[in-house]
């Protein structure tokens, strides 16, 4: 544990504090949204925002891989398990995601679809080979970081030649919605939600290096600091934050240097350019369809395509009309603006995605904050 | 008849059937294993004397996967599940009853062996199994052994811990290390290839729980922070007795072990289960007293004093963390380790 304890001191938390502190312009508010669920999850769970200064806000993103996979995509899993009685393998995030009429993964496991929780892409291959005689599909989401092991066992299942298994693809990228949120009206037309700084993802990072988020510290005059998914990586990124924006600077900075390189790792985006392509448009939980944002499978490894093969088609389904999931996934809102929140949704009965994962911002307020607003 | 085969012999049908088969399981392997007069009366129920005083009773069923784990198996686990559910009521233990739901195909040797373990445990903790029940359900119905216990135990007069007796001012007691049973478990299941050298804590609590009774007989309350580990049993206490806890993450004793494996997993050691650990909350008073106790007695070796009751309308359990910061120690939502105990 050396190696996460000095990532957690509390002596070097309350240094980095302070010197936030005695930095940050009174005058002036800083704006800064963590891109990423993992450091939503750090800075609830380490209690982050209050070492912070009052001018010192945080606004949480939506890189939450769970938060972001929008119903549509969800109840066409429960349908292959359910009536294409496939095995679907997932990982255990996805279990409890509300889908349509009710349902969830869990639900529909409890009317007998078999839906495995998995750790690791490969248990799929074993579990196809344990069942020669039914279809294997492995239900694969997440962002950049979760997308080599899937072009793995795809090269795999392909090299082996497995008749039974195939992925469906719901792999999305970063960059593009961060694009996204950047064009959006709230933060460039109407300035309802100023940004002025983005927390840049960590393990995302460590696959696509730090070029790609040169262009909107550039075009959009953001600066944008990588940072590992410790608290003192945070603190350390909010002060770096801090100076590039009293300095009037725009930069991409590397806090994360100890994992992150400029260029990524280049043998995992070498398998995944493999294995996919990117899609035309995909539609994000919160952000709608969002262009050249997802990957699917390519052509020459079709038999490995669930969409493909089972002939699965996209119905786009809205969200509840009173959840307020796309507002916070974009940072308009808070958790604690929602009406629902903490009332008829609940980590236990999530009415919307955010509630579902312990990266998305309302169960990450609702576990580990719940106490700082409960005068409202 | 020929004696059961322990070495290649497997459940069938007819051990739950009521007929020799079933006489000769419960006479070869039970009674053998559990030997003694109440079960060799061979009648329907147990008759023994009622002491004087308050009586307790208690009951859990166990359904763990794997059957064997480092530190314990399921036969251990069951004595110790309700010895320690009887224990947590300041009683002192004294019968317990088992009922077994075998699987078809259930190798004879791994029931001796967890029937072996069974009887071992009881006898530590000075605990008789005097009645039980078999019942076999076929294959693909159940997953090997479930046990359910049931225990009674008797309480010292003037000791009477309750989930609804901590008060604001109260301080909150751990008797050892947490999340240690989750962990061995997790450690042992297929799909989790990670090799750790943590044991399950698995333990009858009683002993230690006289020990603290013998120098602080008025303890508010007691429990075992079993499945939903600690934060889970605080939530309880706290919802019960309509107050708030404050933990201070600094004093919370976890293995290096257990905290880089729940780590690797994403889990969070508040939350893993223990089997051998209780939480003890009493008055400020009593505190260092209770500590010192738990500290001489073998399970209790690394009890430490982990947080404070304090008034809060509601009833939210928190922590400061090592961090600087404060955050919730919410209920466990959903399910973190199934089939744990």
């Amino acid at each position: 544990m050396k190696y996460i304890d000095e990532f957690r001191d509390g002596a070097t938390a309350r240094k980095l504090a302070e010197a936030i502190a005695r930095e940050a312009d009174p005058r002036r508010t800083y704006r800064i949204m963590e891109f990423c669920g993992g450091h939503t999850h750090a800075i609830a769970r380490y209690g982050i925002a209050d070492l912070l200064p009052p001018n010192v806000r945080l606004i949480h993103g939506p890189g939450c891989p769970v938060c972001v996979l929008p119903i549509g995509r969800i109840d066409a899993a429960i349908a292959l398990a359910l009536e294409r009685r496939a095995i679907l393998c997932t990982y255990g995030d996805t279990m409890r995601v509300p889908a349509s009429e009710q349902l969830s993964l869990m639900k529909a496991k409890a009317r007998g679809a078999d839906i495995r929780m998995i750790y690791a892409a490969s248990d799929c291959l074993r579990i196809a080979a344990e069942h020669p005689g039914r279809e294997v599909v492995f239900f694969a989401i997440g962002f950049e970081t979760t997308t080599p092991p899937t072009a793995v066992v795809i090269l795999e299942a392909a090299r082996a030649g497995i008749p039974n298994f195939s992925v469906f693809c719901n792999h999305v990228l970063t960059p593009s919605a961060i694009n996204h949120i950047l064009e959006s009206p709230e933060v460039r037309g109407l300035g309802t939600v100023p940004l002025d700084a983005f927390i840049g993802p960590a393990h995302v990072s460590t696959i696509i290096g730090s070029q790609p988020y040169e262009f909107f510290a550039e075009e959009y005059e953001k600066p944008v600091v990588i940072a590992g998914f410790e608290p003192l990586d945070v603190l350390q990124a909010i002060r770096m934050i801090v100076r590039q924006l009293n300095e009037g600077r725009a930069e991409v900075e590397n806090e994360f240097t100890r994992a992150v390189t400029p260029e990524g790792n280049a043998k995992a985006k070498r398998l995944v350019a493999e294995v996919f392509e990117l899609r035309r448009s995909f539609e994000w939980r919160g952000l709608g369809e969002v262009p050249y944002s997802a990957l699917r499978v390519k052509e020459r490894y079709r038999p490995f395509d669930a969409e493909a093969r089972f002939g699965i088609g996209y119905r786009s389904v809205p969200d509840h009309k009173a959840c307020e999931c796309g507002a916070i996934l974009r940072g308009v809102k808070r958790p604690q603006d929602c009406k629902l929140f903490a009332t008829a949704c609940s980590p236990e009965n999530p009415m919307g995605s955010c509630m579902v994962s312990s990266e998305g911002a309302c169960a990450a307020h609702y576990t580990y904050g719940r106490f700082r607003s409960r005068a409202a | 008849m020929r004696r059961l085969d322990f070495k290649r012999g497997r459940i069938d049908m007819t051990h739950g059937a009521g007929g020799r088969a079933s006489a000769q399981l419960v006479e070869e392997l039970f009674r053998a294993q559990f030997d003694n007069a109440w079960l060799a009366s061979a009648n329907d129920g147990a008759c023994f004397a009622v002491p004087a005083g308050r009586m307790v009773m208690a009951t859990d069923s166990h359904v763990v996967s794997p059957l064997f784990f480092p530190g314990g198996d399921i036969g251990c686990l069951a004595v110790h599940g309700t010895v320690n559910d009887v224990a947590m009521m300041g009683a002192r233990p004294l019968y317990l009853t088992a009922g077994f739901i075998l699987e078809e195909g259930l190798a004879l040797a791994d029931l001796r062996r967890i029937v072996e373990s069974m009887g071992r445990a009881a006898r530590e903790a000075g605990v008789s199994i005097v009645a039980g029940d078999t019942k076999v359900v076929e294959q693909g119905s159940g997953d090997g052994v479930f046990i359910t216990t049931t225990g009674v135990g008797v309480v010292p007069p003037g000791v009477n811990p309750s989930g609804d007796r901590a008060q604001p001012g109260d301080r909150v007691i751990v008797s050892g290390t947490l999340g240690d049973h989750g962990v061995a478990i997790m450690s042992q299941r297929e799909n989790l290839g990670f090799a750790t050298t943590i044991e399950s804590d698995t333990a009858a609590l009683h002993g230690l729980v006289e020990a603290m009774l013998a120098v602080a007989p008025d303890l508010h309350c007691l429990r075992d922070p079993t499945r939903g580990g600690l934060a889970t049993t605080l939530n309880e206490l706290a919802s019960q007795s309509g107050v708030g806890i404050v933990l201070d993450e600094q004093a919370l004793p976890i293995r290096p072990e257990v905290a880089a494996a729940c780590e690797l997993l994403g889990l969070d050691p508040l939350y893993v289960a223990n089997e051998g650990k209780l939480v003890a909350i009493c008055a400020p008073a009593d505190a260092s007293r209770v500590v010192e106790a738990m500290r001489a007695h073998p399970l209790g070796r690394r009890a430490a004093i982990v947080g404070t009751v304090a008034q809060d309308a509601h009833r939210f359990v928190q922590m400061e963390t090592s961090f600087g910061g404060k955050r919730m120690v919410d209920w466990l939502v959903g399910e973190q380790l199934p089939r744990i105990c």
